[in-house]
C-alpha cells in the first residue's frame, strides 16, 4: 500500500480511440482504487454528485463500463463568483480477468462513492487451448 | 523569501515580466477554473444576500465533517479514510488519496454565523453563509438642504 495525499483537481478525460463524447459538459476519470480480499476484487471510485439513478454499469464481453451522469449544478438566485472545480460526468472502463463471475458483479454508491464488488468464479474457468506442431 | 537584493532591478523586472505573461495568457485564455489552492476545491456562489460554498468531497462521511465560521472566515476540515481491510487484502491500484485535509476561505463580508446551514449529499457539501445583517450595504437618502 502506497500513501497517497488527496487529490484537489479531477483529471479530464483523454479523447478515447473508441468513440467521442456527444453530450454537452465535461467529462472526468475518476479515480480509483482496486483491491483484492476474500476472493473478490473491488472497485472503488470517486463519483461526487451521482447517485444511484445516476450511475450507468455494463459490462460487454469482458469491459466493464461505468458512466455516471450528472446534472449540471445550477443554485437558484445566486451565481457563480469563484470556481475552483467543474462538475461533469464520469465515464471509466475495466478490463475483466476470465476469473471474475460475470453473473454476481455488485456495486453500492454512499456519499459519492462508487463501490464495485466483483466476486471470483469458485472454479477459475481457464480455456486452455494446446498448440499443435505442424510438421508437414 | 530570501532574496538577494543587491540585483534588485533585475529581480522585479523578472516579477514584473512574470505578472505580465500572466496577466497576457488570462486575457487570450480565460482561465474556465482557478487552481485550488488546497483540498477540497470549492467553488463559491454569491448574491447580495450571502454566499454558497460548494466542495466534492467524496468518501468523507458527513460526520468527519467540520466547518467553523469566524468573522469573515470559513474553515472546512476533515478526514477521508482509507477502506480497513484485512492483512490478507492486497492493492492492485490506488490512486485515491486519504488522509486530513484543512481549508480556509476568506470571503468580503462577515457571516451571520446563526444562520449557517450545511447540506451534505453524495458526496458534494453545500454550505450557506449569509451575510450579516449589520454587514449588508445600506441605501443612505440623500437629503436636500
Amino acid at each position: 500500500m502506497i500513501d497517497k495525499s488527496l487529490e484537489v483537481q479531477k483529471q479530464e478525460i483523454e479523447a478515447t480511440e473508441d468513440a467521442e463524447r456527444t453530450r454537452e459538459c465535461m467529462c472526468f476519470t475518476p479515480r480509483a482504487d482496486i483491491y483484492e480480499v476474500d476472493d473478490q476484487l473491488v472497485i472503488v471510485m470517486d463519483v461526487p454528485g451521482a447517485d444511484e439513478k445516476a450511475v450507468d454499469i455494463t459490462l460487454e464481453k469482458n469491459v466493464l463500463t461505468v458512466n455516471a451522469y450528472i446534472e449540471p449544478v445550477e443554485v437558484e438566485g445566486f451565481g457563480l463568483a469563484f470556481a475552483e472545480y467543474e462538475v461533469g460526468d464520469y465515464q471509466r472502463s475495466f478490463k475483466l480477468s476470465e476469473d471474475i463471475d460475470r453473473e454476481k458483479i455488485q456495486a453500492t454508491i454512499r456519499d459519492g462513492l462508487l463501490r464495485l464488488y466483483l466476486p471470483k468464479a469458485t472454479q477459475a474457468i481457464v480455456r486452455k487451448i494446446d498448440v499443435k506442431a505442424n510438421n508437414n | 523569501m530570501y532574496r538577494r537584493y543587491r540585483v534588485p532591478n533585475m529581480w522585479r523586472e523578472v516579477d514584473r515580466l512574470q505578472r505580465e505573461m500572466n496577466r497576457l495568457f488570462e486575457t487570450t485564455y480565460p482561465a474556465r477554473r482557478r487552481q485550488a489552492a488546497g483540498y477540497p476545491a470549492v467553488n463559491l456562489w454569491s448574491n447580495e444576500n450571502g454566499v454558497i460554498l460548494t466542495a466534492e468531497v467524496p468518501g468523507v462521511s458527513p460526520d468527519d465533517i467540520d466547518i467553523n465560521v469566524l468573522g469573515e472566515t470559513v474553515t472546512l476540515s476533515g478526514v477521508r479514510n482509507i477502506d480497513e481491510l484485512p492483512e490478507t487484502a492486497r492493492y492492485h491500484r490506488q490512486e485515491r488519496g486519504y488522509g486530513a485535509f484543512t481549508r480556509s476561505v476568506q470571503l468580503p463580508f462577515n457571516v451571520d454565523v446563526n444562520q449557517v446551514e450545511a447540506n451534505f449529499k453524495n458526496g458534494v457539501l453545500a454550505v450557506n453563509l449569509p451575510r450579516a445583517e449589520a454587514d449588508k450595504p445600506r441605501k443612505i437618502a440623500v437629503k436636500t438642504a
